[in-house]
């Protein structure tokens, strides 16, 4: 074993990479439970983005507009989730878990030819004399453009929740619907632009595996990040800030233990690999006793006419 | 303009009609996504639903029926309980694994044994393994109040690495000059779940499936335990007036699910599959959820929707095999039933009223 191979340098650059994914998807979904719903498709949007932004780099050559079908896709898979709990009033549960296997056979279905071929390489955001900083500047500042936008989200997010009104809005449809229902409110509309606003995000982490992380496609590729995404909401007790910290923790174990794998350490590689796994419980059992952070509202359905 | 009117009670005809619309509108939808692949969509339907059951080779299709849909029923039904009194136990396909690993460690440990114990042996070591694993999410969400479906569904992750461990370490077949994978249990007279009459695909853990239906049924119309899963779903503060202990009954119903599942492993592992593999595990544990929603959370609905289920599996080898169509359009096809199901169940909650606006 050499662990002397391990640069610190490469291993925070790398371990932001591999928190960007994450990130996007649980402040995507942080959104959707502050107005009060439990999307459990999370996993299901993010293999769909994965595969629509990467079909669309490979085709159109773009990068780009791969990221913006990744996620269109994402947020088309939500509406059916949206459908299905804000109209036919279906159980949040269930329908997250069909959104969630819909979405890996579906996305298996649409990479059927793209197994095996090379995305186009989104580059690096190169900002003269900041990149070339010694030690801070791969950190900071060599990073490609979705990992900043995954940060400027998360500040946007924090700041429209906190500050305005939209996110006062937000917020009450999540606390107590039938107050805001009272108060004139649109619960339903609330609620079906905070899951299309998941979606897409949720898309756009998957997209950043398929088309930043790994660049690849295989069926299944996304491998529980939503689900750990799902976890890390509750992890960061519903605050964006701490969305952001728990999605560096995480990426960092994640990138560790690759680390560690390629070093050659004496514990298989099996049991590396689930440490992430491990790690989320363990933080779900040490945070988990204190729920009064929870949306209110979170999993109950709403019907005007009660 | 449509207007939605709560029904007092959920009503019974839209609760076992439910089903049959979404599955004929799920042909329709996968019919339509059939010609989208450029496949003829009546032919794909009937290669899927009718050759297994009446086509020319169907005497080797329909005991296929039982092999496949045994480990969906006897999952399935271990998660209706909890579901039913709203604990998500998510994580079957992990405790299917465990059950699979545990059942198969005992077996071989034994290996050559020719002891008439080995197999009774290894369904206890399997039904334990299933139900262990599922304590994990249950203890820890008695004690700290951590959420079940995110816990069961990380140690589906944790079991895919252990597998993955199990057969290319600690079991790994000795004699298998160095590839992945145990000792094949077909070869292993002690320790084999053969069939209990040859050809008709009906192995000991179709029998168990069986069972467990009957025994579902007993206990959710004529015991007390079942009564307080009802009621617990459906009036949880009434429930906890009348009694009901819900820690006693989250540790009961995952225990019982955990049980089935790591059952539906070990039958699978010591039978049809044969030996514990890297991708041993197909999916039956997700699937499961589609079977017992399709089911209507009831034992007899179960059996149905499992058998059913069974034959989209045996019809989409089939039409992949006959047709070229992709394994992963059976995927798409099963996630659309959940999705229409889970749609057309407004009717039975609610009635449809064509009003004016304003006149309610």
């Amino acid at each position: 074993m050499d662990l002397s191979a391990i640069s610190p340098t490469l291993l925070i650059a790398s371990l932001m990479v591999a928190a960007t994914p994450l990130l996007l998807a649980a402040i995507g979904e942080l959104v959707v439970e502050k107005a009060g719903v439990l999307n459990l498709g999370v996993e299901g949007m993010m293999i769909v983005g994965a595969i629509c932004g990467f079909a669309v780099s490979v085709e159109t050559g773009s990068p780009y507009l791969g990221i913006l079908a990744a996620m269109a896709g994402g947020a088309i898979l939500s509406m059916l989730f949206a459908f299905l709990t804000q109209f036919a009033l279906a159980n949040q549960v269930a329908s997250g878990l069909a959104l969630t296997l819909f979405g890996l056979g579906l996305s298996a279905l649409m990479g059927q030819g793209y197994v095996g071929v090379k995305p186009p390489a989104m580059g690096t955001l190169n900002i003269p004399v900041l990149s070339d900083l010694p030690f801070v500047g791969p950190i900071l500042f060599g990073h490609d453009l979705v990992l900043y936008i995954g940060l400027g989200l998360t500040a946007a997010v924090w700041a429209t929740l906190k500050y305005t009104r939209v996110g006062l809005i937000l917020r009450a449809v999540g606390e107590n619907h039938e107050a805001a229902h009272a108060l004139g409110y649109h619960v339903v509309r609330v609620r079906i632009l905070a899951i299309l606003f998941g979606g897409a995000c949720a898309g756009l982490g998957g997209a950043y595996i398929s088309l930043i992380r790994v660049p690849q496609w295989t069926e299944g590729m996304t491998a529980g990040i939503g689900w750990i995404a799902l976890a890390l909401v509750v992890f960061a007790s519903w605050k964006p800030w701490r969305v952001l910290l728990g999605a560096y923790l995480f990426g960092g174990i994640n990138v560790l233990q690759l680390n560690l794998q390629a070093a050659g350490i004496a514990i298989p590689v099996e049991y590396l690999a689930m440490s992430p796994y491990l790690i989320t419980i363990l933080v779900l059992v040490i945070l988990s006793a204190d729920k009064s952070a929870a949306p209110a509202s979170l999993g109950r359905p709403f019907h005007a006419s009660h | 303009m449509i207007h939605l009117e709560k029904r007092p009670q959920p009503s019974q005809f839209w609760s076992l009609f439910t089903p049959v619309i979404a599955v004929v509108v799920t042909m329709i939808a996968g019919g339509l996504l059939f010609a989208a692949l450029g496949k003829n969509p009546l032919e794909a339907i009937r290669t899927i639903f009718y050759d297994p059951l009446f086509g020319e080779f169907s005497f080797y299709y329909r005991p296929q029926l039982l092999v496949k849909g045994g480990p969906l029923i006897l999952i399935a039904i271990g998660l209706s309980l909890g579901f039913r009194a709203g604990i998500w136990n998510i994580g079957a396909e992990g405790q299917y694994i465990l059950g699979a690993i545990c059942g198969a460690a005992v077996g071989l440990a034994f290996y050559p044994s020719e002891s008439v114990f080995i197999f009774p042996l290894m369904i206890l070591a399997g039904l334990l393994g299933g139900m262990l694993w599922s304590m994990i999410p249950a203890l820890l969400k008695v004690k700290f109040g951590t959420n079940e479906i995110l816990v069961s569904l990380m140690l589906v992750y944790v079991a895919e690495q252990l597998l993955a461990s199990m057969s290319l370490g600690l079991l790994r077949n000795p004699e298998g000059h160095g590839f992945p994978g145990s000792r094949n249990f077909q070869d292993y007279p002690s320790g084999h779940n053969a069939e209990i009459l040859a050809g008709t695909g009906l192995h000991w853990g179709v029998a168990m499936a069986f069972i467990a239906v009957i025994f579902a049924y007993i206990l959710l119309n004529k015991h007390i335990l079942g009564f307080n899963i009802r009621l617990t779903g459906e009036a949880p503060r009434a429930a906890r007036f009348g009694g009901v202990n819900p820690t006693r009954l989250t540790i009961l119903c995952m225990g019982i699910s955990g049980a089935l599942a790591g059952l539906a492993g070990l039958f699978e592992v010591s039978g049809p599959s044969g030996q514990i593999s890297i991708d041993f595990n197909v999916g039956y544990g997700f699937t499961a959820i589609i079977v017992a929603f399709l089911g209507r959370l009831h034992p007899i609905g179960i059996l149905l929707a499992g058998l059913l289920m069974a034959l989209t599996y045996i019809g989409g080898e089939i039409a992949q095999a006959n047709l070229g169509l992709p394994a992963a359009a059976i995927q798409v096809f099963q996630g659309m039933l959940l999705f229409f199901l889970l749609a057309l169940d407004l009717l039975s909650n609610f009635r449809i009223r064509f009003a004016a606006k304003g006149a309610a």
